[in-house]
């Protein structure tokens, strides 16, 4: 068309500007759509990182906080639950089974979890899926490891490797239980949960690792030596935590209680569907204000594009005059600069789109890796192809505003050629 | 008002508005604004094929007296009749069809879409016109009738085909602009001072090929300009001030 044509031919004309123009907009869209997609992947990750657990238990705590560092192995306990009560609660009627997990001691970063060989069936992630071996199989031996993908990946380890487990869980260790390495017995498959980036031993492990020390520090001169320690009781004194599968959910609230009202020692137990919807209300309020942001961001895009069209207006009331004479009516002015508009933030749209696209592609694997978020690349939700829709009619009713001035002018000036 | 009860009756009494290619009487146009202009023009005709001189020195209401000419003004009060049609019958939409099926406007200077090439800017009235794309075919297409409208305006074959508008000289400008003007054989060419950035030479080459142009269309010429020098290129020359009386008013 006509019109359409010439519009582009004008924009040719002012390239660097209209580059800029649809650069601005490109990267508003381009953070639009990003935030959005972070979201929903990260809500995603979040969600599918544990299903099939019924309740998880650990020291009297908020709900959140022991989520967070049970499952998540974000932020630490606050304190530990006795073996006794551990037992306790797995010997309650309505628990079908119950996995102790014993955090605290990492290996290079990578957080370590004591736990018992029933936590590779029990677990399960994204809509019941259960924890796959890559290689190997579950620790068999009292220094066996079981690593996951990434740990795996990051430090290089395949079967049979010897590793050291460092005390704490800072990313440096000063101290090390380098007396009792461990075997790489088994590797697991990707899951895209925080399982990829934990190292895996035996409850006992985690005692025995332990066994020659007090307050978090070695005692010296009473050294344990590896094979020592395989004859002593190594029956763990404390857990962090466990995770419980009931045998009907309609026993939840029952069993939930009871543990809350658990006499010997203060405890929580807590439903993690309920307690990532906690989550979600507690970072909704700063995902609201990350999509207003991002909105603002377009809005400006799109004002510095009237800025644009409006800054190059005065030199175009000639153009517009020259149109008006070949019999250009003012509506065909109009359409002009509102087409003008629209075919930038058109191509704005296009073009940001285009580059998240790129971009996640590009980025996944280092998102991934770095923060354990797996972003889907899938097409565009019918919302955001509305939020998208709107930004390019914004883009005409945008245009629109410096068309209807370029049209006062237009019936203004006359045949005047203003220069 | 005197202007309004008297005008439509000297015109009918003097003139034969059915030979007239253009027609004032009793116009009166006052532009709003702070300082306002008003223009009265009680009587003026262009006849048809006639090669018309309006002289004036700036500032005298020139521009509003083509704007007026051309529909692209719709005066306060009085008639304006273009070859038989009243300008103040028509909507404003079909004032700019009418505009474009029967004027051929070339302006002072700045005449050509900068980012189009000579041939789309010559081609743009019959962008908008059908009746002048129906005429402009029949001799060849497009294209063709553009660049032979060029070259018989005196532009090199090269320059036709390869120049980009902003690399022309203000000359060669013109010579596209006139071209533009020309396409399609609109019966009324108008012109604003086309020849003021030229020197005599051009002036007379540029005249020449756009009279000789005119005058294979049929189309008649009214050109605007203070220069007293072009007269003899016309058939007739008319003083706007001796047609048109301009008031400042002074503001209240």
């Amino acid at each position: 068309m006509m019109i359409f044509r010439l519009a582009i031919q004008s924009l040719l004309n002012r390239k660097i500007t209209a580059l800029l123009t649809v650069l601005t907009i490109s990267v508003s869209v381009m953070l639009l759509l990003g935030v959005e997609k972070v979201r929903t992947g990260a809500r995603q990750s979040f969600a599918d990182t544990i299903s099939g657990t019924d309740l998880i238990v650990g020291a009297r705590s908020g709900s959140l906080n022991l989520l967070l560092y049970s499952i998540f192995r974000i932020g630490n306990a606050t304190n530990n639950v006795t073996w006794k009560s551990y037992q306790d609660i797995a010997r309650q009627p309505d628990v079908a089974w119950a996995v102790p997990l014993s955090l605290g001691d990492s290996h290079h970063g990578f957080r370590v979890l004591g736990t018992t060989a029933d936590y590779f069936t029990h677990y399960k992630f994204r809509r019941g899926q259960s924890i796959t071996f890559a290689t190997g199989e579950p620790f068999a031996d009292l220094f066996d490891a079981v690593i996951g993908a990434d740990v795996a990946q990051a430090l290089g380890y395949k079967l049979g490797d010897r590793i050291v487990i460092g005390h704490g869980v800072g990313s440096i260790s000063f101290v090390e239980h380098e007396n009792k390495p461990f075997r790489v017995s088994g590797v697991l498959a990707k899951t895209g949960t925080p399982i990829d980036r934990t190292v895996h031993v035996s409850l006992e492990a985690i005692e025995a690792i332990h066994i020659d020390w007090q307050n978090g520090a070695p005692v010296p001169g009473e050294s344990v030596s590896a094979d020592d320690v395989r004859k002593m009781d190594l029956t763990p004194r404390a857990i962090t935590g466990a995770m419980v599968g009931l045998k009907s959910k309609l026993a939840t609230f029952k069993v939930q209680r009871a543990i809350n009202d658990y006499q010997a020692e203060p405890l929580s137990a807590i439903m993690p569907g309920v307690a990532l919807q906690e989550l979600w209300n507690l970072v909704g309020t700063a995902e609201t204000a990350l999509s207003a942001v991002s909105a603002m961001v377009v809005v400006t895009a799109l004002l510095g594009m009237v800025t644009m069209i409006l800054t190059t207006l005065n030199e175009r009331r000639r153009e517009m005059a020259i149109l008006r004479t070949v019999g250009a009516t003012p509506a065909t002015v109009l359409s002009l600069l509102a087409a003008e508009g629209g075919l930038l933030s058109l191509a704005g749209v296009v073009i940001g789109t285009l580059g998240l696209y790129a971009a996640l592609y590009l980025a996944r694997p280092f998102i991934d890796h770095t923060y354990g978020l797996s972003l889907t690349i899938g097409a565009l939700q019918a919302s955001e192809w509305i939020k998208l829709t709107l930004i390019v009619l914004a883009g005409f009713i945008a245009g629109l505003l410096p068309a209807i001035r370029a049209y006062r002018l237009s019936l203004a000036d006359g045949m005047l050629v203003r220069t | 008002m005197t202007d309004l009860a008297i005008a439509p009756v000297e015109t009918r009494g003097q003139g034969h508005p059915r030979n007239d290619a253009v027609s004032f009487a009793g116009v009166v146009y006052t532009w709003p604004g702070a300082s306002p202009f008003t223009i009265r023009i009680s009587e003026f005709s262009l006849a048809r094929g006639e090669k018309l001189l309006m002289l004036g020195p700036s500032g005298s209401g020139k521009s509003t007296f083509l704007s007026l000419l051309a529909g692209i003004l719709t005066p306060d009060s009085g008639r304006i009749d273009v070859l038989g049609h009243d300008l103040a019958k028509l909507s404003r939409a079909a004032r700019d069809r009418f505009r474009v099926e029967y004027f051929g406007i070339i302006f002072q200077m700045f005449n050509l879409l900068p980012y189009a090439s000579l041939i789309d800017n010559v081609l743009l009235p019959v962008r908008f016109s059908k009746s002048r794309r129906d005429r402009a075919l029949t001799e060849g297409s497009l294209h063709d009738v553009a660049f032979r409208l060029l070259a018989a305006l005196g532009l090199e074959t090269n320059v036709i085909a390869s120049a980009t508008t902003a690399s022309l000289s203000v000359g060669q400008q013109q010579r596209v602009a006139a071209a533009r003007a020309l396409i399609g054989a609109p019966q009324i060419i108008v012109a604003d001072e086309p020849t003021s950035a030229l020197d005599r030479n051009a002036e007379k080459g540029f005249l020449e090929l756009l009279f000789a142009q005119s005058a294979a269309a049929g189309a008649s010429v009214i050109m605007v300009s203070h220069d007293e020098e072009l007269a003899h290129y016309f058939d007739r020359v008319v003083r706007l001030e001796d047609i048109a009386v301009a008031t400042r008013d002074t503001p209240r």
